[in-house]
């Protein structure tokens, strides 16, 4: 008996040594990647809007919907160490309240074996665009930037923005009709 | 988080405080008043010009952000909140949260993964079920007084 569990004891631990040097090296070839990716972003329509913030604090601030395109090829990014990438748009703009302010406008989650090649049209972003307070009326310089998460099965989860971003800027009145 | 982490998942994290807040960044935070910490990703931030920072998160397979767990009349998180940062992943293990929760001096960022294969899981079932957890005990002093080497 005591043969037995020996050899099953050193069989495991041998076994442990080798998966921990595949997942190593899983990492380790894959850890200076370049993992960006030429974007192009066009923005077609903007609307401002002020209202009551009901997403969260009750205060009257400005709300913005934007429709947009996104063009991407994103295959290259794609390799044995990564399982995913979650894409993300995001908006970042400084007001007189907030010198710095970020908005993820919409995301969206590839899987390794999903179509990469992305060609998106008229999209409607999926989270409320409000700015903390009345930033966004007559704002000049509002910029949209796609980035990724790289979650990769071992390794490092770094935030990638893809070159390309497009900068916007918002009307000077709100718009009072019920329209998107 | 799926289908990026999932329960049993090991995460590598750091939390140095000068490290800037920033949308996409996933952070690990705690909610006053109650003690597990989560794990989502910062969909907003608003920053002001003297450093302070207030912003939002939301898991990523969440149809709608964070505010339902937050504290009743909270609608943000701040720095203090957050107890790490996640910068590596590794598959199939456990949540490590850093030792001393709450406080600045946490465990280092380690970039070399260690492949542990469901260990995390063991955890998990330890956790979940105390029976086993004592089986297990029970079994290794078990071990240690037949061990006869």
């Amino acid at each position: 008996m005591n043969t037995v569990l020996s050899r099953a004891n050193s069989l495991f631990a041998f076994s442990l040594s080798v998966m921990a040097a595949l997942t190593f090296g899983c990492f380790i070839t894959t850890a200076f990647k370049d993992r960006s990716v030429p974007v192009r972003l066009h923005v077609s329509r903007i609307m401002l809007k002020n209202v009551e913030d009901f997403t969260g604090p009750r205060e009257r601030s400005d709300l913005g919907f934007i429709t947009f395109d996104v063009t991407a090829d994103l295959e290259n990014i794609f390799d044995w160490n990564v399982k995913q990438l979650f894409l993300y748009l995001s908006a970042e703009y400084s007001t007189k309240n907030n010198a710095l302010n970020q908005v993820v406008l919409w995301d969206k989650i590839v899987l390794r074996g999903d179509n990469p090649k992305l060609l998106l049209k008229d999209m409607k972003t999926k989270y409320f665009f409000f700015d903390d307070g009345n930033g966004l009326k007559g704002n000049r310089n509002v910029t949209l930037t796609l980035s990724w998460n790289v979650v990769p099965n071992a390794g490092i989860l770094p935030l990638v923005t893809g070159s390309g971003h497009v900068s916007v800027p918002f009307p000077d009145t709100y718009e009072i009709t019920k329209s998107y | 988080m799926e289908p990026a982490f999932h329960r049993g998942d090991l995460l590598f994290l750091t939390n140095r405080v000068e490290d800037p807040i920033r949308v996409g960044e996933i952070v690990v935070f705690r909610i006053e008043g109650r003690e597990i910490p989560i794990v989502h990703r910062v969909l907003k931030i608003h920053e002001k010009q003297n450093g302070h920072i207030k912003f939002l998160t939301k898991g990523d397979n969440n149809a709608v952000d964070d505010r339902g767990l937050y504290k009743q009349g909270q609608h943000w998180l701040e720095k203090k909140d957050v107890v790490g940062r996640a910068r590596g992943t590794d598959t199939v293990d456990s949540v490590i949260p850093p030792a001393n929760s709450g406080t600045v001096e946490l465990r280092n960022c380690v970039p070399i993964k260690k492949f542990v294969p469901y260990i995390g899981i063991v955890t998990i079932l330890m956790n979940d079920y105390p029976k086993f957890k004592y089986a297990v005990l029970f079994l290794l002093g078990l071990f240690v007084l037949v061990h006869r080497e």
